[in-house]
């Protein structure tokens, strides 16, 4: 009762990351709260998990094991959730904000009636006092996110509801083993109870493992290179702090036609429109064709040895220098000065 | 055999969140869309192409478009008129006003039980709120199985869809019983273009409190005598709904708080390539959210 529970999904047989990241969150709350950590595994061939789980601070490890689970489905799993959350009543419930988190936990909370917040940022424990009752709760959950497009960040509170649920994406909160191990006692599901014949009617046919097709138009940060990125080996700096930033790489007509990456991340006028939050232009002098193509992005940061290039006319922050020397120096402040 | 199918769009006017201006939010944190250029989600076009495709392929389908929202929403539903759709459902009213997703859901969920569509498109998530819990949510409330991510529907074979989906790491290829509902990725096919024709047929379209508000034009003169041009208009009473499941009364989810972030800087700051100036940089972009 009243316990915080962590979704795990499991990723080619192995815990995924945003999991145990959330693991790593949720014991922070847990111990905030001084309540339990529990991990919820729904899958096939789980035995031994609770191991790892238990390494990053959960103290009981809820088991359904059985191939119907695998791969995932979302009228099992949220049959079984389902189930769990009225069998155990948690407080808090947090996903990760993967395709399976964000198909299956909106399903989750609609049939609980409890509130769902999408891709948080920041879980803090808080109190809080209703402005139109005045009543007054303490310790409950703060889900911030950004909305809108990422031009605010909100403070989202469940008061009335539990679980209160939240799903995170991978690589926003620390993935850290507990300084105390938790027990990771394991307790099977009676998930028979919970799952239904009508819950198995649909049916995968078919997965296939796929590089991602390239589609930029969506990112909302992008690394982009031009021509002043001088090689195709250079041109790897752009990818490296595309990587760091969780950006897409995006590239000047230039950069493309001298062969230093695809066509299909071409901006500008022969190549796709951009409007991302934040477009860093690297080494791209910066000429209307391409400009077109990103000029209504919602901040720009050019790098270029001329202060005079037209791309520093459209650009809230200029950088003048060296690519190969400003680039590596981005990605260690970042990494210094994030999380 | 292929049978005829009711397919039903879900639609979101959204205000077009890369042009935000200071008078965006109300003092309750609730999103102030008088003030925003309001445009169709992105992604609910992918699904009334998704939507018109199936309705190619199946001979006597029909594809309507159902938003919540105020009168100016009846714009996506003429939009959609342009592109191909049959017409469409307009749900309105205060008693919406302030819905979470769940709020929300449950209203779609009212309206639709009212249609009662063999298949309902949604759009993965709108550009607002990026949530992507409505079209889950929605099913979950009429106990229908759904299909997220969905990029193809592959074939229609007898009471049943199959479905590829696009995951992070691949595909998966699904087949789902009929009812259903499905999310379009932005991956989807985009969607075809107004068509001139159906321009001209359509721009009359008009819901009910448009023609109330202007009797005596020309469209609504048009509107009020072809039923075709006529977008079906619902408020909460003629959908049946629980009145506490509606509105901010149905939301689980509070606003606690609304912090602004502030992007543009007013001109362009000269920096070099100094340790200092790039820390300074760094630190000024994750305070500001704009990284991390």
């Amino acid at each position: 009762m009243n316990n915080i529970f962590v979704y795990i999904e499991m990723e080619g047989g192995k815990v995924a990351d945003v999991s145990l990241e959330l693991l790593t969150k949720g014991r922070e709350l847990a111990d905030t709260l001084g309540v339990k950590l529990e991990a919820v595994c729904v899958g096939e061939h789980l035995a031994g998990l609770e191991k790892e789980l238990a390494e990053y601070g959960a103290d009981t490890v809820w088991v359904a094991d059985d191939a119907i689970f695998n791969p995932f489905r979302t009228l099992p799993h949220t049959a079984v959730l389902c189930g769990l959350i009225e069998q155990e009543k948690p407080q808090i419930a947090l996903f990760g904000a993967t395709c399976t988190g964000r198909d299956f936990a909106p399903r989750v909370s609609s049939a609980l009636h409890s509130g769902l917040t999408a891709d948080c940022t920041q879980l803090v424990i808080g109190d809080h006092k209703d402005a139109k009752s005045g009543k007054e709760y303490t310790d409950l959950l703060y889900q911030i996110r950004p909305a809108f497009g990422g031009n605010i960040i909100a403070t989202i509170v469940n008061p009335d509801h539990r679980p209160q649920m939240a799903t995170v994406r991978e690589g926003v909160m620390r993935k850290e083993k507990a300084a105390t191990p938790g027990a990771g006692e394991v307790k099977a599901i009676d998930w028979r109870k919970f799952v239904k014949d009508t819950d198995l009617a649909v049916r995968i046919v078919e997965r296939q493992i796929e590089e991602r097709k390239i589609d930029i138009k969506g990112a909302p940060i992008i690394v982009a290179g031009g021509y002043g990125m001088g090689s195709k080996e250079n041109f790897r700096l752009v990818h490296e702090l595309a990587d760091v930033l969780g950006a897409e790489v995006g590239a000047s007509r230039a950069a493309v036609d001298a062969g230093f990456t695809e066509h299909a991340r071409q901006v500008g006028q022969t190549g796709v429109t951009v409007r991302p939050k934040l477009y860093i232009a690297c080494g791209i002098s910066g000429q209307i064709q391409h400009t077109a193509g990103m000029d209504q992005s919602s901040m720009v940061i050019s790098i270029n040895n001329d202060p005079e290039a037209p791309i520093c006319k459209i650009a809230d922050y200029a950088i003048t220098g060296d690519v190969n020397e400003i680039i590596p120096k981005m990605i260690r402040y970042y990494k210094q000065n994030s999380k | 055999m292929k049978q005829p199918l009711k397919i039903v769009v879900l639609a979101k006017q959204v205000p077009d969140t890369r042009n935000v201006g200071k008078d965006a939010m109300t003092p309750e944190g609730t999103v102030n869309r008088a003030a925003l250029p309001a445009i169709f989600n992105p992604e609910d076009l992918n699904a009334l192409e998704m939507a018109l495709a199936l309705k190619d392929r199946t001979e006597g389908s029909t594809v309507h478009v159902l938003t919540m929202g105020p009168q100016r929403a009846a714009d996506i539903i003429r939009d959609a008129m342009f592109r191909g759709a049959d017409g469409g459902y307009l749900l309105s009213g205060r008693e919406f006003a302030g819905s979470d997703t769940l709020a929300t859901s449950y209203a779609l969920s009212c309206a639709l039980k009212k249609i009662r569509p063999d298949v309902i498109v949604a759009g993965r998530q709108a550009i607002d709120g990026d949530t992507a819990q409505v079209g889950p949510q929605v099913a979950e409330k009429l106990g229908l199985p759904q299909v997220t991510y969905a990029e193809e529907i592959l074939a229609v074979e007898p009471e049943k869809l199959v479905i590829k989906r696009r995951l992070e790491h691949g595909t998966e290829v699904v087949e789902c019983p009929i009812p259903l509902v499905v999310t379009a990725n932005a991956s989807a096919a985009s969607c075809r273009p107004r068509n001139a024709k159906r321009v001209m047929t359509y721009k009359c379209a008009m819901a009910a409190s448009e023609i109330a508000a202007a009797p005596e034009s020309a469209a609504a003169l048009r509107a009020a005598a072809k039923p075709a041009l006529q977008i079906v208009e619902w408020a909460a009473v003629d959908v049946d709904p629980d009145p506490q499941q509606l509105g901010l009364t149905g939301s689980p989810t509070k606003v606690k708080r609304i912090e602004n972030v502030v992007f543009a800087a007013k001109e362009a700051k000269k920096l070099t390539a100094a340790d200092e100036d790039i820390n300074e940089l760094m630190v000024e972009l994750i305070a500001s959210h704009t990284l991390g």
